[in-house]
């Protein structure tokens, strides 16, 4: 569905000054897939998607998206794609239904046929009682999700949401996802998204690819991510007896290391932390053991991974502290 | 669901699409909201009225006897009327571009972009839109104007219109590209705007002949092609369809055509970046 090779964009600043957006992206996408695309501002996330939905042209490289390349046949790229930008799609001016049936006509559908479709996705979306209003005069959430209308009027194959859902409140969220999921199941439609949520790529997403400073720096499923980049953290503290000290740590982070795929055990006083290959199964096996030892562990803690973990495991950067993530200008190589 | 599944296969099979057929599109999706909203269109189609009730008495006065000579035989209304409609097509079609601004911000015009539509369309569409209110402007000053003895040459008028309609759009495609550069600076659309329109006004004899001015302001009208347009505008409204100047107004008209649409798509392919 989408094949792009060593795609790169380079915008110019000032005089003699070009920042490199995006620096060589391959990206492979299968039909009937769902990617989620995660970065920090500026990874040049949103380039990527603006450059295969044909909004800005490559500097270097190339890119086929639903059959056709970007740059030669972008009218037969744009037939094939939905959509949603970051802003509305929706004229602010217009009435909803209006916006629809417009985009319907665009799309070559006769008069008769856009408005049977618009009725449908207004009824889809759940939309139908907003039919005549003005964009303008609806909230967030629903100006949203007649964006997303717009975008599936003519039942694209493949489906571009670039942050779909930031600035909804998390019913709004999960309402869309609801409808993205429907979709997918109902007419199998390969979905390209980015978004700043993590939790929202990690239940969503069956692949996930992580962009920084314009290169792609992973891409797997959640789950292998998490296992190969970040892995489960445990972490126990044992009961501190006026006889004993703290001795049982010491005992229990011995066993710890013994744990299948253990690594990076650290015992500190009373707590003994360490990584392990699957947490919620060695977390029990090593309480039994520890009761075995006679070691009496006071609190034991298992954290599973995120994808904030995979980030800052790739990057040394966590992708959710806003103040962490360093301004634009010195994340976007300068170059002559 | 298999109605429009058909349909849309269909549409899809088309392959070439019209300009017509995408203009048209664009067209009627900016007129919808005017629909929705008449008032808006009767405020606009009566200040011309007020313009020329307050302009043209004090034009006819100020020139005097004079004004048989420097107006021509026709009298004061038949060279100010087809003035008028020059005037409101000027400002009309050069702040489609305001338009679009704000299109360009919310996201609107991002999607249009993302569809098949023709580029050029989406340039013609939003600045022929402009010319549906003033078809019925010109109506009205005809008609309120007729009793203080303007007289209508039907053909005339129509092809007058016509010339205006495509004048405009190579206005509107500069409105839109003049958007486009100073989109991060949105102040910046309405003050160079202003600056290029009423020099352009002035210079074209359009408001006050510029047979009374100084020579150097006749010379410079004679590169203005809004003086063009205007002296053609003024000889068909008095049914005089085969002058000169009528055929210079089309040429005019078709330069700034060629010119608009070219710089006008030229920066929207470029406007995403």
């Amino acid at each position: 569905m989408i094949h792009t090779t060593a795609l790169t964009k380079e915008f110019v600043v000032g005089r003699q000054q070009t920042v490199r957006a995006v620096r060589g992206i391959g990206l492979h996408v299968d039909p009937g897939e769902l990617v989620a695309v995660l970065g920090p501002n500026g990874a040049g996330k949103t380039t990527t998607m603006r450059m295969l939905t044909t909004l800005i042209t490559p500097t270097s490289g190339t890119a086929t998206v639903a059959g056709h390349d970007v740059v030669r046949e972008p009218d037969q790229v744009r037939r094939r794609i939905g959509y949603v930008g970051q802003g509305n799609g929706a004229g602010h001016a217009h009435r909803v239904r209006d916006e629809l049936v417009t985009q319907g006509a665009i799309h070559g559908l006769n008069r008769r046929a856009a408005r049977r479709r618009a009725d449908e996705l207004l009824d889809t979306l759940g939309l139908t009682d907003l039919a005549t209003r003005r964009v303008a005069d609806l909230s967030g959430g629903q100006r949203r999700r007649l964006d997303v209308a717009l975008g599936l009027v003519h039942r694209p194959p493949l489906l571009f949401l670039d942050e779909p859902t930031t600035g909804l409140d998390p019913q709004h969220r999960a309402n869309l996802w609801d409808h993205v999921r429907r979709l997918r199941a109902a007419h199998d439609v390969t979905v390209v998204l980015t978004t700043h949520y993590l939790d929202e790529a990690d239940a969503m997403a069956e692949r996930v690819v992580i962009v920084d400073h314009g290169e792609i720096v992973a891409d797997d499923s959640a789950a292998a991510l998490k296992a190969k980049l970040a892995g489960d953290r445990i972490v126990l503290t044992v009961g501190v007896t006026a006889s004993t000290g703290t001795d049982g740590a010491a005992g229990l982070a011995r066993l710890a290391a013994r744990l299948p795929g253990a690594r990076d055990v650290v015992r500190q006083g009373d707590r003994v932390e360490a990584y392990v290959g699957n947490g919620p199964a060695a977390l029990p096996e090593l309480l039994r053991a520890a009761a075995t030892a006679g070691i009496r562990v006071a609190t034991a803690c298992l954290y599973r991974p995120t994808l904030d973990d995979v980030f800052l495991a790739l990057t040394g950067r966590s992708l959710r502290e806003e103040g962490g993530v360093p301004t634009e200008a010195a994340r976007t190589e300068v170059v002559a | 669901m298999t109605l429009t599944d058909t349909a849309l296969r269909s549409g899809r099979g088309t392959g070439r699409r019209g300009l017509a057929r995408d203009v048209g599109i664009v067209l009627a999706r900016e007129l919808r909201p005017l629909r929705h909203d008449p008032f808006s269109v009767i405020f606009g189609m009566v200040q011309p009225l007020v313009f020329l009730a307050l302009f043209g008495p004090l034009l006819a006065g100020t020139l005097g006897d004079r004004a048989a000579g420097t107006l021509g035989h026709d009298g004061v209304w038949q060279w100010f009327v087809p003035a008028v409609l020059v005037m409101t097509t000027l400002f009309g079609t050069s702040a489609t571009g305001s338009n679009l601004l704000f299109e360009f911000q919310t996201g609107a015009h991002e999607r249009m972009l993302v569809t098949p539509l023709s580029r050029p369309s989406l340039l013609i569409g939003r600045a022929l839109k402009e010319m549906v209110p003033l078809a019925g402007q010109a109506l009205i000053i005809v008609v309120v104007m007729l009793p203080f003895g303007f007289r209508l040459h039907p053909p005339g008028a129509l092809l007058g219109l016509a010339l205006l309609a495509f004048f405009g759009v190579g206005l509107g495609a500069l409105s839109y590209a003049l958007a486009i550069a100073v989109r991060r600076q949105e102040w910046m659309f309405w003050a160079v705007q202003q600056t290029v329109i009423f020099p352009l006004m002035l210079l074209s004899g359009m408001l006050l002949p510029l047979e009374s001015g100084p020579d150097w302001m006749r010379v410079v009208a004679r590169l203005n092609p809004l003086s063009y347009l205007v002296a053609a505008e003024r000889d068909l409204f008095a049914g005089r369809l085969d002058s000169t100047a009528v055929l210079w107004g089309w040429v005019a008209a078709l330069v700034t055509v060629v010119c608009g649409v070219a710089v006008g798509v030229r920066a929207m392919v470029r406007s995403a970046d």
